[in-house]
């Protein structure tokens, strides 16, 4: 919404400063984007008389002047325009000006040998127009040495207000005035608008023709014919206004309400008289039915669109454009004035499908003052007959405008309520009368009065609505701040869930093993999500914004892997990248875990990247995101003894490479390894890759501890003692189950088992392989015997061989 | 007596010449072993008369004391030679690099960062971490905030939608995260306080917007939450995030259908070189948007905005992010690029606490 300072005075009353309004407007809730004055870049420009203009002695085609600009004595000007004269009133710049068209600030010159103090200016050199053939010509009675902006009434503040969709009444000129005045910054001025009186009946009949449930759609339609008028420019005041606001002037008619628009936020139509057929016929717009608008473009409508017919057609489209064919021009002499009322939510739905913007369409969906509609059109006339002349019919009225909302029964209290602060009733009630609220005292209760809604407010429904009229007009700055402690005065509780400590620690966790955390976006393409599990059509975007971003993203790694090939393309091979994040199984509720995730590529290993001096350069592998997944899993304190980890891992891990950590059939946590070369290859990503994912929501929750505790710390005093064991088993046989029958064997005296090589090759036979055992032996009441050391071994390797069919090494 | 001084004069100088501790044991034996020369003469003690012997063994046992102390000074140096000869062999560069550990090359995400941060600050008032799914219903996004049927907002270009499911409702990717609020309010009873952080998702994408984003939404409800304390939360809560002594805000109307009044706050700051600093300055930089929240949106969550009262407010964290560390654009936020993350990343155990400052 814009408008220009003098405009605003029309309707304000006031001595305030630019400064004070633009202040009072942006702290009353009508926020100030812009100010503009053209003045301001052109304060310096002069008005100057040339009081002789001689040829230049060393240029043909240039002139010496001598320039009176008011100051002690003319200055010597050298000037090349052709029509710089002796006896000419121009705009002068002096040195220093700063010359708004060349972006320089002007200096002294010297000018083919003649000194030059300053610079008589052109139009194009304002920035005025675009004529720079010569310097401007003023009539003979310039004032010489005022400044040109304020002699040419340049001097016009355009402010731009970005409005809030619940204040249409401020869209208007008027209705700034009245929130301004309200704030105290002058006096609204209220002007009747009498009805005009109609010279003959209006021959064109207007008929809403809707269905009881569509009445909404068009409740009030004023119609008046004016003949006789002669349409032409609009006068200069007119244009200049519609002009400084960025409007186009077309003629007089059409600019009287485009003007009434701005100035009331009363949008109206006209149409040319002779080229209506019949009456009018106000009704939705029937499938395929097409207008030709007043952009010249046609437009297929449907029955979403509310229209104006008469015997031709569709003439308009209601509250949005007019037609074309019926449009006034400069040979209208019979004017059809249209003022009307339609719903916002119609207005809005059919500027959008048909995809046009005017300051009609932005003012009915925002919703019209509904008490202004007959008196728009009585303003309407009067303008058109001030300006085009012609003869008034009377004024058709159809339909009626929506009953008043009642009135708020409103207790004063309720400001300091929800605000704290403390106002009197009297000062409350002298802002919302400002405002054009009735305020209506009850009889037996003061503290509370009825407050009447005005017809111009449709946002205004209740009592915080009022709370905030007056607190904004009393202003916000007044609310005195208020500490907020703590409910119970008590040390802090502890706030978070245990999966959002999860969340936190796992970024921590996995950031300390040299993973570096990434945000990538939650939807991917849908072949990625389905290549991971997802696509389901539930999850699928009806309008994604590209279409690599269609899908709601069913694991972290196709966004991390796609992450680090990009990285790799720039020439970082060697990324390490994890994300904590969400990903979706389902459109439910419940269908959204935490996951974590990494994806290592190259030589990323959790020692460090890439070639070092100390060892031989080695890709990463699955046990780098083993290692990663424990310790994660440390560092959420989750005890891995009940865990399962079985070989194997979904589709998009290489099978062989890859496994799967599970707490029980149905209670996996996620998986890790190398990722499936075909689908790194459907990626575009180049490996070797390795990656893990866990759900954090699906870690079994601790036991709950009945104190804080810890198990009493049980420390042997006799040494502990290892034996090594080397077993040949099936190449297929898994070390875990190595490790958990060793660690069986005897549970009282092993206390650990670990492998400290593994080798297939020269001295195995085939399809077996070697599998060395440290087994540490802890003796709890004595020191052992080799005897009984003897028959732990021998235990050792029974339950070895027993689960695993190993056999002893020779 | 002059072939004990000789013995001793011998002796000694033996052990002087000894040049490792193998000659040295040789020396020893020679003198002091079974068969050595020393041991020889205590040997004939036993053949002497009892004055003989005692004069002879006084001379004797002398002899062997002062070989004996020659020998362990000796073997002391000879021992201290050779580490120090071993400790001039043993020799690194240590100036060679060593591999970088993962506490130095990991980085948490500006975005986690900041969350963390908030959690610090708000934990300390009171306040809770409430969270809902980003799949969101239109009835929670939209209907029951009081967003009016046909808001534009509603509309496909501005909001992510899903294809209508069995039961023909249409799904949406939330546009903020204040539908945490109507969960927060339908699953609670009063009084509340509680931050919402999370993704939030709009139809958009250009220089300064993503189709993805970062917001944190407060909410407290009780019976006596007002403006003044929506104020000094907001006062409090900034100038703790940006630590910095003081900030100065400007509270303007302005308009959101789900609270009333509504408010957009500016905070002041100065901009010099493309750096923005707060507490100082004369420009206004806004940061967002709260108010009382609208006796609609009570009533749609069950709470009676006659009784209970409260207040909201919502920012982004990642332009607060980007205000407080400086980064210049959005877009790199979720691009993952690592030069950009290593950057303007956080190392992995910079735990942001009151206790210990929020930024190192």
């Amino acid at each position: 919404m814009k408008f220009t300072l003098s405009w605003l005075k029309d309707h304000l009353e006031t001595s305030a400063s630019t400064t004070e309004i633009v202040d009072t407007l942006t702290r009353i809730g009508l926020e100030v984007e812009h100010v503009d004055n053209p003045a301001e870049k052109l304060k310096d420009f002069i008005i100057a008389h040339v009081v002789e203009a001689k040829p230049h002695p060393n240029a043909d085609r240039l002139r010496v002047c001598l320039v009176d600009a008011g100051g002690d004595a003319p200055v010597q000007v050298v000037c090349g325009a052709p029509n710089a004269r002796t006896g000419l009133k121009s705009v002068f710049s002096p040195p220093g000006t700063y010359i708004p068209a060349k972006g320089i600030t002007l200096g002294k010159g010297v000018i083919r040998g003649v000194e030059s103090n300053g610079m008589l200016c052109s139009a194009f050199e304002l920035e005025l127009s675009n004529d720079h053939e010569g310097i401007i010509e003023l009539p003979a009675d310039a004032p010489v040495g005022q400044t040109y902006v304020s002699y040419a009434g340049l001097d016009e503040p355009v402010i731009e207000i970005n409005l809030t969709p619940n204040r249409p009444d401020a869209a208007g000129v008027h209705g700034v005035a009245r929130d301004l005045a309200a704030a105290g910054l002058g006096r609204l001025k209220e002007r009747d608008i009498k009805p005009v009186a109609g010279a003959f009946p209006c021959p064109v009949n207007v008929n809403l023709d809707f269905a009881p449930a569509d009445k909404h759609l068009a409740p009030l339609f004023a119609l008046r014919l004016v003949r006789g008028v002669k349409n032409g420019p609009s006068p200069e005041w007119m244009q200049k206004r519609l002009k400084e606001i960025g409007l186009r002037p077309i003629n007089a008619l059409v600019d009287i309400t485009n003007y009434l628009t701005f100035d009331r936020a009363r949008p109206l139509h006209v149409f040319d008289a002779k080229k209506v057929a019949g009456d009018l016929v106000v009704r939705r717009a029937k499938a395929g039915e097409e207008i030709v608008a007043l952009d010249g473009k046609t437009y297929k409508l449907d029955e979403n669109n509310v229209v104006i017919c008469d015997d031709n057609g569709v003439e308009s489209i209601a509250g949005v454009m007019g037609g074309e064919a019926s449009g006034c021009d400069e040979g209208t002499t019979d004017v059809l004035i249209e003022s009307a009322l339609w719903d916002p939510l119609n207005i809005a739905r059919t500027g959008r499908g048909l995809g046009i913007v005017t300051d009609a369409r932005y003012r009915f969906e925002r919703g019209i003052d509904p008490e202004f509609t007959v008196a728009g059109a009585e303003l309407a006339t009067r303008l058109v007959m001030e300006i085009c002349g012609g003869e008034p019919s009377t004024l058709v009225v159809a339909g009626a405008a929506p009953a008043a909302k009642p009135a708020i029964e409103f207790p004063w209290s309720e400001v300091k309520r929800l605000t704290g602060l403390d106002l009197t009733p009297s000062e409350m009630a002298s802002i919302l009368e400002k405002l054009g609220f009735g305020v209506m005292a009850q009889a037996t209760n003061a503290d509370r009065v009825f407050v009447q809604i005005p017809s111009w407010r449709p946002d205004v429904e209740g009592k915080a609505d009022l709370v905030e009229e007056v607190l904004r007009i009393a202003g916000l700055d007044r609310v005195v701040s208020t500490p907020l402690l703590r409910e119970e005065q008590t040390i802090g509780k502890p706030i978070l869930t245990l999966l959002q400590k999860r969340t936190r620690a796992a970024r921590r966790a996995l950031a300390s093993r040299g993973l570096v955390e990434a945000v990538t976006w939650s939807f991917v393409s849908k072949s990625r999500a389905t290549l991971f599990g997802g696509g389901a059509p539930e999850l699928a975007l009806a309008n994604p914004i590209a279409s690599d971003l269609s899908d709601m993203r069913p694991s972290l790694l196709p966004g991390l892997i796609a992450a680090v090939q990009r990285n790799a393309d720039k020439g970082l091979g060697d990324a390490a990248l994890f994300e904590v994040g969400q990903v979706f199984r389902g459109d439910g509720e419940g269908d959204q875990r935490m996951s974590a995730a990494g994806v290592r590529r190259g030589g990323a290993k959790p020692s460090g990247a890439g070639r070092h001096w100390s060892g031989r350069s080695v890709s990463v592998d699955a046990f780098d995101a083993k290692a990663d997944v424990m310790a994660l899993l440390a560092t959420l304190g989750v005890p891995v003894a009940g865990m399962q980890l079985t070989p194997g891992a979904p589709a998009w891990f290489h099978p062989g490479r890859s496994g799967t950590l599970q707490f029980g059939p149905k209670n996996v946590i996620g998986y890790f390894g190398e990722l499936h070369p075909g689908v790194l290859e459907e990626l575009d990503a180049q490996g070797p890759i390795v990656a893990f994912e866990i759900l954090l929501d699906e870690i079994p929750p601790p036991k709950a501890k009945p104190t804080k505790t810890k198990g009493k710390l049980e420390v042997s005093e006799f040494m502990p003692l290892e034996r090594d064991f080397a077993f040949v088993v099936d190449r297929a046989v898994k070390a875990g189950d190595i490790l958990r029958a060793a660690q069986g064997a005897d549970r009282a005296l092993i206390a650990g088992a670990d492998i400290f090589d593994v080798y297939e090759g020269t001295g195995v036979p085939e399809g077996k392989k070697s599998v060395a055992v440290s087994v540490t032996l802890q003796p709890r009441e004595k020191t052992l015997t080799d005897a009984e050391i003897e028959a732990v071994a021998a235990k050792v390797v029974a339950e070895v061989s027993k689960k695993t069919g190993a056999t002893l090494r020779g | 007596m002059s072939d004990l001084n000789a013995l001793e004069a011998e002796t000694l100088t033996a052990i002087a010449a000894a040049q490792d501790e193998a000659a040295l044991e040789n020396v020893r034996v020679a003198a002091l072993g079974k068969k050595g020369s020393i041991s020889a003469l205590l040997a004939t003690l036993g053949k002497m008369s009892p004055d003989e012997r005692k004069t002879a063994g006084a001379q004797i046992n002398a002899l062997k004391d002062k070989v004996s102390e020659a020998l362990g000074e000796r073997k002391g140096l000879l021992k201290e030679a050779a580490l120090e000869a071993r400790l001039a062999s043993e020799r690194l560069d240590v100036t060679l690099p060593v591999r970088e550990s993962g506490v130095e090359t990991g980085r948490i995400h500006p975005i986690s960062q900041v969350m963390d941060e908030l959690t610090a600050i708000f934990a300390d008032l009171g306040f809770s971490i409430a969270e809902g799914p980003d799949v969101e219903s239109d009835d929670y996004n939209f209907t029951k905030l009081n967003f009016p049927e046909g808001h534009p907002a509603r509309e496909m270009h501005d909001t992510f939608f899903f294809a209508p499911n069995a039961a023909g409702e249409r799904k949406l990717l939330r546009t903020h995260t204040s539908p945490v609020q109507v969960r927060t309010m339908l699953n609670r009873k009063p009084p509340i306080r509680v931050i919402c952080p999370g993704r939030t998702y709009r139809c958009d994408s250009d220089q300064t917007h993503t189709p993805m984003f970062h917001q944190v939404e407060g909410l407290v409800i009780d019976k006596q939450a007002n403006l003044g304390h929506l104020k000094w939360i907001l006062e409090e809560s900034c100038k703790a995030f940006f630590e910095v002594p003081s900030v100065k805000m400007r509270f303007r109307p302005s308009f959101f259908p789900f609270t009333e009044p509504s408010m957009e706050v500016d905070i002041q700051c100065s901009r010099k070189g493309g750096e923005i600093r707060f507490g100082e300055g004369e420009d206004w930089l806004e940061i967002l948007g709260c108010g009382m929240v609208h006796p609609n949106v009570l009533r749609n969550c069950g709470v009676d905005p006659d009784e209970y009262q409260g207040f909201a407010w919502g920012m982004g964290i990642d332009r607060i992010a980007m205000l407080k560390y400086g980064m210049p654009d959005l877009r790199p936020f979720f691009d993952a690029d690592v030069r950009w993350l290593s950057h303007y990343g956080f190392r992995p155990l910079d735990f942001p606490t009151l206790a210990g400052g929020l930024s190192a």
